[in-house]
């Protein structure tokens, strides 16, 4: 599972805010290396730097100093179209508050990413389809969000991240606004992903839902406190066990 | 075709807000209709000049001589006295040019008055035009005759006692008998009708079918020329084609001036007038308002860009959230750009399309209310939707380069 070239690396990543006159230090040197395949939790408490880093995974926000590799683009030194290029290609978002576009169908949701990436509208639209029949909503293809419940929105949002086949998906607090039979629908869903080989990284402060992942990444006042597998081991020990990445 | 995908999206955000984007696009409306409506009353007067008050009021390519000028719009006490001390057109003044003219063409003589017919059975009409002429007036006039006759060279040179009318005048002194030998009565000289010209029209909402038209040697003479025999107040020559007609006047400017003997120098004592001349002051008119109006418009356009402009900065705050769904699928800044631009100028083209249609309504109520002809000129509509285009590009510039430029972390996080 550790074999191979690393996913996502990141070296002394930083991230400084400016408030007021007062610099905040968000994130102070976060080194993490995820590898294909993984299903890792980012745990927490508010104010850890755990949103921040989820930005900069997510190549929504560029990091202050550090180095940031997704599956090989240095994303670090990008501006504003490139960043949004590699979101298209490499991340699949997932909500807390599902993110659909409240007027269009759970097809056209979809195809959002799609349309952004140029695919034609055809082979869009089939996709699409699929996408939403591999999440179980084959039969909701025209329904708005609003004509859906909670943890159907959310399969949407899950389908929508899929359909681009990202590199990883990125899931913040998934099940936030779930109830708990739904959220658990919803882990065996990511589960499910996992199992046929996808990359999935979630940001959570619910233990219950961490315990989903085979590995859980604490961040405290801006650095990694912790990174466990669920076995135990610390996961820096097998990353130093594991051959030098090549080429990066 | 992720322009085609903005597009579409664009519309779609219109058709979800269709009584906000109605209201919107009002200012452009408003320009557009005024553009249109405008234009098309100056492109309807201006057909209507060149073909019917050219036509009525001159005839086509023709030179007018005239002891003074047919229409004044300025002249002071001075030159007053001098027009009424000019030498008058004569009968003579007439025969001399016709028999010295180089340039080909056909010469005709007239005067007019208004006054009163009677017809049979005490039947009489008021204000009809009383006009002396000679034959030759129906060819240069392009009058044609709608039953009867025009009177012969022979019969205008003797002075006999006939007459053409016009259909208002038959109707009026005949009421639908047939006029031809009948005799009427002008200024209580005894005419026989030989001739009903056909229908003219109107000029201004005047008739030109109430007239009278009788050799300019018959009795009348002495009306026509208030009181001075032998006088004419017109002598039009004719020319074939339009590029004859500066050349017959600058021909007859120089018989005019060696008849009159005047030195070089001096000022001519009489008026050469040609249609397109005399109609300087419309073409003046026109340049003017066709000027003015891209002003006037102008005001309504900006006034309706600058709402535009404050609807859509509303528009891309209320969808931040969209803009950071988008962004965070990889939307790039283009496309958010390239979606608000189209938003905006999709609503203000169909605003200038409604304007359009607007417009014509107004220009075609006009046309039923009033003589003025409407005409709806092609250019018009294509610089108005033109204008809608780019009004709505204008205006949607600054929200779209704002809704392209929102962070997608603070966008995503917004409510």
């Amino acid at each position: 599972m550790s074999a191979g070239t690393p996913l996502i690396e990141t070296r002394r990543l930083e991230k400084h805010y400016q408030m007021g006159a007062e610099t905040v230090r968000a994130l102070r040197g976060v080194d993490l290396t995820i590898y294909p395949n993984e299903y890792v939790a980012i745990m927490g408490p508010s104010g850890s730097g755990k949103s921040t880093f989820m930005n900069l995974i997510g190549c929504l926000d560029t990091p202050t100093s550090g180095d940031y590799i997704l599956n090989g683009n240095h994303v670090a030194g990008m501006d504003d179209d490139q960043l949004a290029r590699v979101r298209n290609r490499e991340i699949g978002f997932v909500f807390q508050t599902f993110n659909l576009l409240p007027r269009s169908t759970a097809l056209e949701n979809v195809e959002l990413p799609l349309v952004y990436g140029g695919v034609g509208a055809k082979e869009r639209r089939e996709r699409a389809a699929a996408a939403l029949r591999s999440v179980e909503l084959g039969d909701r293809l025209d329904h708005r969000p609003n004509e859906l419940s909670g943890g159907q929105r959310q399969r949407v949002a899950i389908a929508r991240a899929l359909v681009t086949r990202p590199s990883i998906i990125l899931a913040d607090e998934p099940t936030g606004n779930l109830d708990s039979r739904t959220s658990e629908e919803i882990m065996t869903l990511f589960e499910r992903l996992h199992a046929e080989g996808q990359t999935v990284i979630m940001v959570t402060h619910e233990p219950d839902i961490a315990r989903h992942a085979h590995r859980v990444v604490t961040l405290r006042d801006g650095v990694i406190s912790s990174d466990e597998t669920q076995d135990g081991i610390r996961r820096e020990t097998l990353a130093e066990a594991a051959p030098a990445p090549a080429g990066v | 075709m992720r322009t085609f995908e903005a597009a579409r999206m664009a519309l779609e955000a219109i058709r979800a807000h269709k009584l906000r984007g109605f209201f919107t696009v009002l200012g452009t409306v408003f320009g557009v209709t005024f553009l249109i409506a405008v234009i098309t009353l100056i492109e309807g007067m201006n057909q209507y000049v060149e073909k019917e008050f050219k036509g009525a009021i001159y005839g086509v390519n023709t030179v007018t001589l005239r002891r003074r000028p047919s229409i004044t719009t300025d002249g002071d006490e001075g030159q007053w006295r001098e027009w009424r001390r000019r030498p008058r057109l004569t009968f003579e003044d007439a025969d001399w040019l016709e028999g010295r003219m180089q340039t080909p063409g056909v010469l005709a003589l007239s005067a007019m008055n208004t006054g009163k017919a009677l017809g049979p059975r005490g039947r009489e009409a008021e204000n009809v035009w009383i006009t002396g002429a000679t034959a030759s007036y129906f060819q240069v006039r392009e009058m044609a005759l709608e039953q009867g006759r025009a009177f012969s060279r022979n019969e205008a040179n003797l002075g006999l006692p006939v007459v053409v009318i016009g259909q208002d005048l038959a109707a009026a002194l005949f009421q639908g008998r047939n006029p031809i030998g009948q005799e009427i009565r002008l200024r209580n000289f005894p005419y026989r009708v030989i001739g009903v010209i056909e229908k003219q029209g109107k000029l201004f909402g005047m008739s030109l079918d109430n007239v009278a038209i009788a050799p300019i040697r018959s009795d009348l003479n002495g009306f026509v020329n208030n009181g001075r025999k032998n006088t004419v107040d017109e002598i039009t020559f004719k020319v074939a084609r339009d590029d004859q007609v500066a050349l017959a006047k600058a021909e007859l400017e120089s018989w005019m001036r060696i008849r009159h003997r005047l030195r070089p120098g001096e000022n001519n004592d009489f008026e050469l007038e040609t249609a397109e001349e005399s109609l300087g002051f419309w073409d003046k008119l026109r340049t003017i308002l066709l000027v003015a109006l891209p002003m006037l418009v102008s005001v309504s356009l900006v006034v309706g860009a600058i709402v535009i402009m404050n609807i859509m900065l509303v528009s891309v705050s209320e969808r931040t959230r969209e803009i950071g769904i988008r962004k965070s699928m990889g939307a790039r800044r283009a496309d958010i750009l390239l979606q608000f631009l189209f938003e905006s100028s999709t609503l203000s083209g169909l605003g200038a399309l409604l304007g359009i249609g607007v417009g014509i309504l107004l220009a075609k109520a006009v046309q039923a209310s009033t003589p003025l002809p409407a005409s709806v000129a092609g250019w018009s509509i294509a610089l108005a939707i033109l204008l809608g285009l780019g009004v709505g590009v204008v205006s949607g510039v600054y929200p779209a380069w704002r809704a392209s430029r929102l962070d997608p972390i603070v966008a995503l996080r917004s409510e």
